[in-house]
């Protein structure tokens, strides 16, 4: 590990290096049909890994998502539905 | 969005209010700002060496110094003519209300040009969800335990925006993670005032307050909805309600469901009751009066 | 260069003018105190462009400018006991951030009972928190080290805190003649800051991270090699500061006074202006002034000691637990691998602000000359 004086981070953002997916128990599951683009669960997911589509709506990125759910909570047309990891 | 200031990856729990508002704050900010951090969740997940989710200048020292670090960061930019740069503060309750009160006073009361955001998870959860100075009134905590003497943390939170406000600062205001436009545009509001200013914003913990994952939005509305929490703005001493509920909900839709309430019986939920209505009403009849 | 007649703590405060800082913490405790007050005036009165941050308390001074120096801004501030021990959390924060911050330490005797007077246990219970630590015998030497300290620490091979060591009263509070360098050749000799890891939005870092077990220990470890290697830096900025201003310290390092003599007293700080005179006394006993106590020259110390018959450490503090003072167990450790090594015995006094005359030094001196490993006290008297 190459260290810099002082503890000193200087790659910003470089958690994303750290893929927390693994931690999902349930997968949140976009139905785009139903989606109406409103951003809530984007807004409200801890992670920041929704997307919102122009065409395809709510879009959750895998690889970091923790499966907390807060986004099918939220959604106001359950348009979200949290499935049972497959592992 | 993945473009986030606020990088995933950190080792938040799953469903963290605190890790909602972190994203904001940056969002709000944008990315000319510098933050200093106390001790607590939001550090210890957000840096873990040697990685960093943050994509914005960011110092942590120790948990009761955020305020003066800051305060030393805002006189830094200023003698070297880098005042467009904002200075946020950050810190959970115990940070603030707490072990940095004198910190915190200290920077309000000398003026700094810094915004000092508590994130309110009324509790010390980063040790493992003791009681702080702002855990609410009957919660049960690792140290405040449901006995069956003594009924979890027997005095009331500690009123923190007022104290800041009484520091004659030009704006203080409250937030709600559920309440999320309000208090990002809280914010980029405090950021666009010079001199020390004080949000501090509820921000439900899964594994300390005991609630599902998916629940954190949910019971940070319910807060504002029962009157447990205001949305206020005191801006030059001047009190503004920023939501009234047409008629409060019952406090018992907020403490239903929360582990650390669990243990309150019907005398208890009517005594919590009878102390939000009456604090709620006081503060909402102050409603546009000049405070400080 | 003007020779002025100056309170230690004033002519220190024209020192750190000198040095152009940017930012002050300052909170009051005696004896560091009029140093802040000689500071204020000047930015009050426009001398010196600076913001001086009159804090809540100690933990904020240091936490202030431990901000400001991150954000890339020279800084200073000043204390004495119980404010440095309050600080103490920051400190090893500050080294551990390696961040370029100078400190005084006007030092003081610590709690309980509360005691305003000079002793060393304040710096000395400050011995592991990773901070360069310097002794000075005067004001003289207080206003030179303070200008040297800025190159230390501003140093990109260095890049840690540096902290001054005066005795309290004794040199904050003294009235002696001292030569303020020239605002030129200060400016010269320092030029302005330029902290390469500064807190700055065009290129974002993260200072002060949580670290698992392995980063961790490996950043303890590095700061660690570091902290030896800081030595020679510390002698060369002095040898360079002796020949651009004409004054110098020993070797920057270590002074020895007198050394060619059979008995050796080391010692820190302004006593050894007493040690001084009872040296020119008699000719049995010469002097070792430790001068750079942390990181603690160990080699170069064993090298003045090197065939003595006796060293009598002489010191201000206690090392509790250790039945000795903390200066003499490093002076102890300096002398391990001599194959003759000196016998070596400690005297402890000037506690709480008592007095050590000459005339105690020299009746331990005859009390000690056979002995080996004796933990002596001076009378107790002032």
């Amino acid at each position: 590990m190459e260290l810099i004086i002082g503890g000193i981070i200087d790659e910003p953002r470089s958690t994303m290096k750290n893929k927390t997916g693994g931690w999902r128990t349930f997968r949140p599951v976009v139905d785009s049909s139903k989606c109406i683009k409103c951003g809530i669960c984007e807004k409200f997911c801890p992670e920041g890994i929704i997307d919102i589509d122009p065409e395809k709506g709510a879009q959750v990125d895998y690889d970091y998502c923790k499966g907390c759910g807060i986004c099918a909570n939220e959604c106001p047309v359950k348009a979200i539905k949290m499935e049972l990891e497959k592992k | 969005m993945k473009g986030d200031l606020f990088a995933p990856g950190h080792r938040a729990c799953a469903g963290c209010g605190p890790a909602i508002a972190m994203r904001h704050i940056l969002r709000a900010s944008g990315p000319d700002v510098i933050i200093a951090q106390a001790t607590g969740c939001m550090e210890v997940t957000t840096t873990p060496y040697p990685e960093t989710a943050w994509g914005v200048p960011w110092i942590h020292v120790t948990f009761e110094n955020a305020a003066s670090v800051a305060s030393g960061i805002a006189e830094a930019l200023k003698m070297q003519g880098r005042e467009n740069t904002k200075v946020i503060a950050i810190g959970g309750d115990g940070g603030s209300a707490d072990i940095g009160f004198g910190a915190l006073s200290g920077m309000l009361e000398r003026g700094h040009d810094v915004l000092y955001i508590t994130y309110d998870n009324e509790s010390y959860a980063n040790t493992g969800v003791q009681r702080s100075g702002l855990t609410p009134m009957y919660a049960a905590t690792t140290t405040t335990p449901a006995g069956s003497k003594i009924p979890g943390k027997t005095q009331r939170k500690k009123d923190l925006p007022m104290i800041a406000a009484a520091h004659h600062i030009p704006y203080v205001a409250t937030a709600s993670i559920a309440f999320i436009e309000d208090f990002e545009a809280k914010i980029r509001k405090a950021l666009s005032i010079k001199g020390p200013k004080y949000i501090q914003v509820l921000a439900p913990c899964v594994p300390g307050w005991g609630i599902p994952e998916n629940k954190t939005i949910y019971y940070a509305r319910k807060a504002v909805e029962t009157g447990m929490w205001v949305l206020y703005e005191i801006e030059n001493g001047k009190l503004k309600i920023n939501y009234r509920p047409q008629k409060l909900a019952p406090v018992k839709e907020y403490l239903e469901g929360q582990r650390r309430f669990k243990h309150l019986t019907p005398e208890l939920i009517e005594k919590i009751q009878d102390f939000v209505k009456a604090e709620y009403e006081k503060l909402v009849s102050k409603d546009g009066m000049q405070l400080f | 260069m003007v020779k002025k007649i100056l309170e230690g703590s004033h002519a220190v405060a024209e020192a750190v003018k000198l040095c152009r800082p940017h930012v002050l913490g300052m909170y009051p405790i005696t004896p560091s105190t009029h140093i802040p007050e000689r500071l204020a005036e000047f930015v009050n009165n426009g001398e010196l462009n600076a913001s001086l941050i009159r804090v809540e308390a100690e933990f904020s001074a240091i936490s202030s400018i431990v901000g400001a120096a991150a954000t890339g801004s020279r800084v200073f501030t000043a204390t004495s006991s119980q404010g440095l021990a309050l600080m103490h959390e920051v400190l090893y924060a500050a080294s551990g951030m390696r961040l370029p911050m100078v400190m005084v330490v006007a030092n003081r005797a610590l709690s309980a009972p509360i005691n305003i007077w000079n002793d060393w246990q304040d710096a000395i219970s400050e011995r592991e928190n990773g901070w360069i630590q310097l002794f000075v015998e005067n004001v003289q030497e207080a206003v030179d080290t303070v200008i040297q300290a800025y190159r230390i620490t501003e140093d990109e091979r260095v890049y840690n805190p540096v902290m001054v060591n005066m005795d309290g009263f004794y040199l904050t509070h003294v009235y002696e003649p001292v030569d303020i360098p020239d605002q030129k050749d200060v400016d010269e000799f320092l030029p302005p800051l330029n902290y390469k890891y500064k807190l700055d939005p065009k290129k974002p870092l993260t200072h002060g991270p949580f670290a698992y077990p392995v980063p961790y220990a490996m950043l303890r470890k590095r700061n660690f090699d570091d902290f030896h290697s800081f030595e020679p830096i510390v002698k060369e900025v002095h040898d360079e500061f002796a020949k651009k201003f004409g004054r110098s310290y020993g070797d920057g390092i270590i002074e020895e006074y007198k050394n060619d003599r059979p008995i050796t007293i080391v010692t820190m700080g302004s006593i050894s202006g007493t040690v001084k005179e009872l040296v020119d006394s008699r000719d049995d006993v010469g002097l070792v002034r430790v001068r750079l106590y942390r990181p603690f020259p160990k080699e170069r110390v064993a090298e003045a000691l090197e065939g003595k018959e006796m060293v009598l450490v002489i010191e201000k503090d206690v090392a509790m637990g250790s039945r000795s003072g903390a200066l003499f167990l490093d002076i102890r450790d300096a002398l391990f691998s001599m194959r003759d090594r000196p016998r070596i015995n400690n005297a402890i006094g000037g506690i709480g602000g008592t007095d050590i005359t000459r005339e105690d030094i020299a009746k331990a001196i005859d009390e000690l000359k056979e002995k080996d490993g004796e933990i002596h006290w001076f009378e107790m008297r002032g």
